[in-house]
Parts: C-alpha cells; sequence; structure tokens
C-alpha cells in the first residue's frame, strides 16, 4: 500500500529528527554518581548477565533449576524410544486425543512411536485444526542455560503457530543444542542465519504462558500453553 | 472542560484517602521488589549492566536518522512495509485505511501502549472494525472502559471480586473467586477470536537497526497469537524504541524483565523480522510498522531531558514512587503515569497544561535509582519546573520569592519573626484546616511542625556560656 503522502511524512520526519539533534545531548556527570569504571569498550555483555559455568554439567544443572522456578517439565533421557515412552505417559495422564508435530529428524524418530494420533505440520496446515491439538512438538534452535529459555525459530520450530497455539508444548532437543547464555544464542543466530537472511520469526520462549494481571498471582496458560515440557536427547 | 491540574487536585484527594486500596496496590509492589531483588542480585554487576544499557541507548537516540534509515532499509528488504507518522492521525488513517482496502473485520490486539497514546481503538471502532484487546489486564480494562492504571500491570488496581462481577456482567460467565479461573474465562472467551482475526496489532518493546526486526516482549502468548494466526501484522511502535544492533537484545530483554516484573526473563521475547518468508510454513502475509513521533522529537531537541528517550517503559520507576502508590495511575491523567510520565508528558502535551505533575513530586530520587537504562528522572523534574516557571512566571509565586528575600536578608526582620511564630501558632488551631487558614492545603490533612521556641543563634550562645564545645 502506497499512500501519495508515505514518501513525505517519512521526509519530513527525518528533517524534525535532524534539526533535534543538532545540539549535542548534555549529559550531567554529577548527576550520575554511579559509573562503573569496569565499562570498557572491551567489556563483553557476558561479563554483567548472569553467571554460567562454563562446562557442560554446570550449564545442565543451572538449566535444570531454572526450569523448577519456571515450571518447565525438564527431562534427560537417553534416547528417542525413552522420548516417546514419556510422551506416551504424558498422553494417558493428560488424556491427549491428537499431537501435532512438524518434519524434523528428532520430533520423525519420536512420533513414530506415539500412540496418539499425530497431526502434521509440515507445508500448510489449518489452524482450527491445530487449535484442537493437545500438544505441539517441536525442536528448537538452543536451550540456554543462564534464563532456562528455549529458543525458536520459524524452520528450526515448526513455524510460529505450533508452538504456541495447542495447551501443552513439548521441546525435544539435541545435547549438543545446550549453549550457555543470551550473547551466545545471539551468536549462534548470527552465525547461521547472518549472510542468508534471519527467519522472520525468533523467539525466546521461557516457561509457559503465565499471567500476574489479576491481584498478582501467578496463574499458568493465560493464553498459550499450559505446560511446557523440553526434552533433552543425547 | 476541567484542567489537567484541578483533576489532579481531585482525583489525588480522592485516591489518597482510599487507603485499602491503596494498602492493595503497596502490597503487590512489594511483591514484585521482592522478587526483583532477587533477580537484580543473579547478575554479575547490575550496575555496570545499566551503565552499558544506557550507553547503547544513548548511541541509539543520538544518531536516530541513521538508525531508523538503517532500519527501514533492512526492515523494506525483507518485506516488511515500514511507514513513519508524524501525528496520531496519519497512524490511524494508515492503519484504518489498510484495514479498509484488505476488507478487515475483526482486528486483535497486543498490547501496545502507542495505540493508548493515539487512541486506537476508538477510531476503530468508529469505522466500524471490531477490535479484541488480549492482554489479559487490557482486556480487563477494555471491558471497563478504562484506561490502563499501570503501564505493565493494566489491572493491579482490581480485586478478583471486581474482575468477577465485570465478566459476569459483560461477558456472561459465572461468578469465581478464583484467579486460575477468571484466567480460564478470558483464555477460552478470546480464543476464537485470534482464530477469526484477520489483522493483529501488536506493539514492539525494541527495533533493531541491524536487522531490521521488532522485538516484542510478553508472558501471556497473546502477542504470539496475535502475531501468528493474522494475515495482517501491523506493529504500532514509537521511533524512540530503536537499539543499533541484534545482539543488544542479549542485555536489553533480562533487563526489562528484571526491572518490569522481577522476572530474569519474560515469558516471551519474540523477534518478528518480516512476514511470512519463502520456505515458512504460517506467519502473516504482510507485516507494517507504524513507527510514530507524536512529539518526541520535541523531546529529542530537549538537550538536557534527551536521554528520557531512552526509555524501555519497564514500569520500575512507577513501581518504587511513594507519589504513585499513594494516588495511583488514573490520576495522572496520562498515557504514561509515574515518574516517567511526568516527565515526558510536559513535552508531548504542553508544559503550562502539565507542570503540575513535575510538582507533584519529593524528588526522592527512588525512580533514577530503579530505571535499568538511568535516566536521570528526578533532575528531569526539577527541570521542568525550572522551564515552566522561566517560560511563564506565576505572579503570586514570584511575590512570594520576593517577599522571602528581603526576610532572608534582614537579620532583624527574621529575628523578630522567629520570636513571633509560637505566639502566631497558639492562635492557629482557632483557623487550623479552614479556608481562612494560609497553610490549609498543607493543615487539612496534617499536622504543622512546631516552631522552635530557641533560635539556634541563641542555642549556640547558651552553649558557648556554658563551656561545652
Ligand atoms: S524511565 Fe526508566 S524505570 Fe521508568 S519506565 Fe522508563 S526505563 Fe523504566
Amino acid at each position: 500500500m502506497s499512500s501519495p503522502s508515505t514518501a513525505d511524512s517519512r521526509d519530513a520526519l527525518f528533517v524534525r529528527i535532524r534539526e533535534a539533534l543538532a545540539n549535542p545531548a548534555i549529559s550531567h556527570a554529577h548527576e550520575h554518581p554511579v559509573h562503573p569504571a569496569n565499562v570498557t569498550p572491551e567489556a563483553t555483555l557476558s561479563q554483567w548477565l548472569p553467571a554460567v559455568g562454563a562446562t557442560f554439567e554446570e550449564q545442565l544443572d543451572l538449566l535444570a533449576r531454572n526450569s523448577v522456578d519456571l515450571k518447565t517439565e525438564f527431562k534427560v533421557v537417553a534416547s528417542a524410544e525413552e522420548a516417546a515412552a514419556h510422551l506416551n505417559t504424558l498422553a494417558t495422564e493428560n488424556k491427549w486425543t491428537k499431537v501435532a508435530t512438524h518434519r524434523g529428524s528428532l520430533n520423525d524418530a519420536v512420533a513414530a512411536q506415539l500412540t496418539t494420533p499425530v497431526y502434521r505440520v509440515d507445508d500448510q496446515f489449518d489452524k482450527v485444526q491445530l487449535e484442537t491439538c493437545d500438544a505441539g512438538i517441536t525442536e528448537c534452535e538452543a536451550l540456554v542455560a543462564q534464563t532456562g529459555s528455549v529458543c525458536l525459530t520459524a524452520p528450526s520450530s515448526g513455524g510460529r503457530s505450533l508452538s504456541v497455539l495447542p495447551p501443552h508444548h513439548v521441546v525435544l532437543a539435541r545435547r549438543s543444542q545446550l549453549i550457555a547464555d543470551l550473547p551466545a544464542a545471539y551468536a549462534l543466530l548470527k552465525t547461521k542465519y547472518g549472510a542468508k537472511g534471519y527467519p522472520s520469526f525468533i523467539s525466546f520462549t521461557t516457561g509457559p504462558s503465565r499471567t500476574g494481571d489479576i491481584e498478582r498471582i501467578l496463574v499458568l496458560g493465560a493464553h498459550g500453553p499450559k505446560k511446557l515440557t523440553v526434552l533433552l536427547l543425547p | 472542560m476541567i484542567a489537567p491540574k484541578s483533576l489532579f487536585k481531585r482525583d489525588a484527594a480522592i485516591n489518597a484517602a482510599d487507603v485499602p486500596r491503596r494498602t492493595f496496590v503497596r502490597n503487590a509492589l512489594h511483591g514484585y521488589e521482592v522478587k526483583r531483588d532477587l533477580n537484580k542480585a543473579k547478575f554479575q554487576d547490575w550496575q555496570s549492566a545499566r551503565e552499558t544499557a544506557s550507553e547503547i541507548k544513548f548511541e541509539g537516540i543520538n544518531h536516530l536518522d541513521k538508525y531508523l534509515a538503517e532500519f527501514a532499509k533492512n526492515a523494506e528488504a525483507r518485506g516488511t512495509k515500514v511507514f513513519f507518522a508524524s501525528t496520531p492521525t496519519q497512524a490511524r488513517e494508515y492503519i484504518i485505511n489498510l484495514a479498509r482496502e484488505k476488507n478487515v473485520r475483526s482486528i486483535i490486539k497486543s498490547k501496545t501502549m502507542t495505540s493508548e497514546e493515539i487512541h486506537l481503538n476508538d477510531a476503530l471502532e468508529k469505522e466500524g472494525f471490531g477490535v479484541v484487546e488480549s492482554d489479559l489486564g487490557e482486556f480487563i480494562q477494555q471491558l471497563r472502559n478504562e484506561p490502563p492504571y499501570h503501564f505493565v500491570f493494566p489491572c493491579m488496581h482490581l480485586k478478583r471480586d471486581e474482575i468477577s462481577q465485570l465478566f459476569h456482567d459483560k461477558i456472561g460467565s459465572a461468578q469465581t473467586d478464583s484467579p486460575e479461573e477468571l484466567t480460564m474465562i478470558a483464555r477460552r472467551f478470546l480464543r476464537e477470536k485470534y482464530i477469526q482475526a484477520d489483522m493483529g496489532i501488536s506493539g514492539a518493546n525494541f527495533i533493531v537497526a541491524e536487522t531490521g526486526m521488532i522485538s516484542v516482549t510478553e508472558n501471556e502468548g497473546n502477542a504470539r497469537l496475535t502475531t501468528s494466526l493474522p494475515k495482517i501484522h501491523v506493529a504500532l511502535v514509537g521511533i524512540e524504541k530503536i537499539l543499533p544492533k541484534l545482539e543488544d537484545l542479549s542485555l536489553f530483554l533480562p533487563m526489562l524483565g528484571t526491572a518490569g516484573a522481577g522476572q530474569l526473563m519474560t515469558g516471551y521475547n519474540t523477534m518478528f523480522g518480516g512476514p511470512r518468508q519463502p520456505g515458512e510454513i504460517d506467519g502473516p502475509e504482510e507485516f507494517h510498522v507504524v513507527l510514530i513521533d507524536n512529539h518526541r522529537t520535541e523531546l529529542l531537541a530537549d538537550a538536557e531531558q534527551r536521554d528520557a528517550l531512552h526509555c524501555i517503559r519497564c514500569g520500575a520507576c512507577l513501581n518504587v514512587c511513594p507519589v504513585f502508590k499513594n494516588i495511583g495511575g488514573h490520576t495522572y491523567g496520562t498515557t504514561y503515569a509515574g515518574p516517567v510520565g511526568s516527565v515526558i508528558t510536559p513535552h508531548l502535551r504542553g508544559l503550562q497544561d502539565w507542570k503540575h505533575l513535575s510538582g507533584a513530586s519529593s524528588l526522592c530520587g527512588a525512580c533514577t535509582e530503579a530505571c535499568p537504562v538511568k535516566i536521570d528522572l528526578h533532575h528531569h523534574l526539577l527541570q521542568n519546573r525550572r522551564n515552566a516557571a522561566a517560560e511563564k512566571p506565576v505572579w503570586w509565586e514570584k511575590s512570594l520569592w520576593i517577599g522571602f528575600a528581603i526576610l532572608m536578608r534582614q537579620p532583624t526582620l527574621y529575628y523578630w519573626l522567629t520570636k513571633t511564630a509560637p505566639i502566631a501558632q497558639f492562635f492557629h488551631p482557632l483557623v487550623k484546616g479552614s479556608i481562612l487558614d494560609p497553610m490549609q492545603a498543607w493543615t487539612r490533612t496534617r499536622e504543622f511542625p512546631m516552631s522552635a521556641t530557641t533560635t539556634f543563634k541563641d542555642y549556640w550562645k547558651q552553649k558557648k556560656k556554658q563551656g561545652a564545645r
């Protein structure tokens, strides 16, 4: 859509911005009593953010602890069979009648052994159908130990809807996908997509959907998934 | 129409007297503070994080033209339509025209304060479009036909029975006193709206120049649904939300979560870099970003207060503000309440009409200390006071200061007054708190401190005579 005024209004705004910036900002050194000397050009963002251990075990441990706080079910499994067995237990407990998943090596290995009918969200899907599924099983880009977040992207996780529309979101990840912190996550995304173009959707999902809007009392499953399960495969 | 200042005074008096509500809000904010401190402590160096965040924002805001152009170029390269709106009218017209052109019938919205700023819902409804707010708090406020109380916690002033009654009256649900059940009522009600809607409107917490993305922070998943299912996604964003680089988010996301709601990371932090791309299985066909000025460039032109545009709208300054806790969010009469609202509203809507907000502060500085991007909030309140007085002096204030100056330059007169003050105070109870009382504004609800019976000078002489140090 292009109305004739679009370009004009853009130009007008840029003129106003440049005029406004003609005077350099006045900074008030005395009004910033805390100016830590360690903020130098060499400093990295990881230095200020919450500490994460260097070894895989430490990171795994932190991820597990963060998951408890976030009410994410986190489980390390030894194989696709064990992952499927766990999901089959969840299916019985929660009376799942249908689950949805997308194409992917982990998904395919696990989905083949599920007892619940599987709705495939591969090249296209019907949102009304997807809405009736009891769980959405996706892969991910990475798991972030520091914050307990799952990094989802459109290509890695079956698009935008699969991970948010069904009431239970299950993430399947490999041990090699565990990363330390948020700067590492952005570095990973840059390496993978920086040159060829980023996906239209990247999300850090941290725990199941939640709200505290009523009396600041935590309720899970406001609009998105009520439950989040993360299974770590070899 | 009543002047903003008179309204403010009236509502402040009413709300400050509502002690149960005040206590309720105070308790909720205390819970927030505990969680915030817990997560702040996880940072290896919170003060350096603040400093760095402030420097990144400084870079972005002070080269706003460069970064906005970069954002637009990169966003457009991915098929995003970028529109720059100078005024609320331009922004509203753009969205309304788009909705008309695409035969939109129903619109779902996730939280965007910018749309409150331009009264988008009213405009859309007037044009015949159905608009539903999907954030639980905003949904409740929409049903109440009331603006948000707090820009992060929209209905934090309401108790569960009030919400239950509201749902009962407006959407016919059964009464309940369980927050969980109330949340599920809203969930069920809104589910089908997402599926039906053909346009989703969101805000954005950040826009990234380097990659042409917007970043949206939320807990409920409503913004994710709003931006996944409808065939058109419109994001309405203030021009100051700029960040130069994508990796800057690795600092800003946890800082926003921590300062904003006491969460190390908010539930969903999502970056959108265009409409559905080739090879992707879903997402909107069209993605529009409407960047709005609405007087932000006037604040930008104020070299002294430009850093107020660093604001990431976390709400931390409201949460710690004694004034906010006592008078509540609606009293401000502004889109943005609390300390940051008091600083920026005079720039956005006129200094003389809104200067009273900068006056309504004890200048305790709690806001400045809480701010994750180190905006010098309480000094900006002082600067607004100074600028307002310089621009349009108030005659009686001026004469008061002249009188005060005379008094302070006449030691004898001053001495005589300190001697007579206790006598005057002895008779004060006769008029105390009434309209005859010159101190009425203070004494109506408070005690006036007793004036000293000896002056410091006399006291010192006395001490010296006694040989004390
Ligand atoms: S001024 Fe600072 S503390 Fe207040 S909302 Fe903005 S960023 Fe948060």
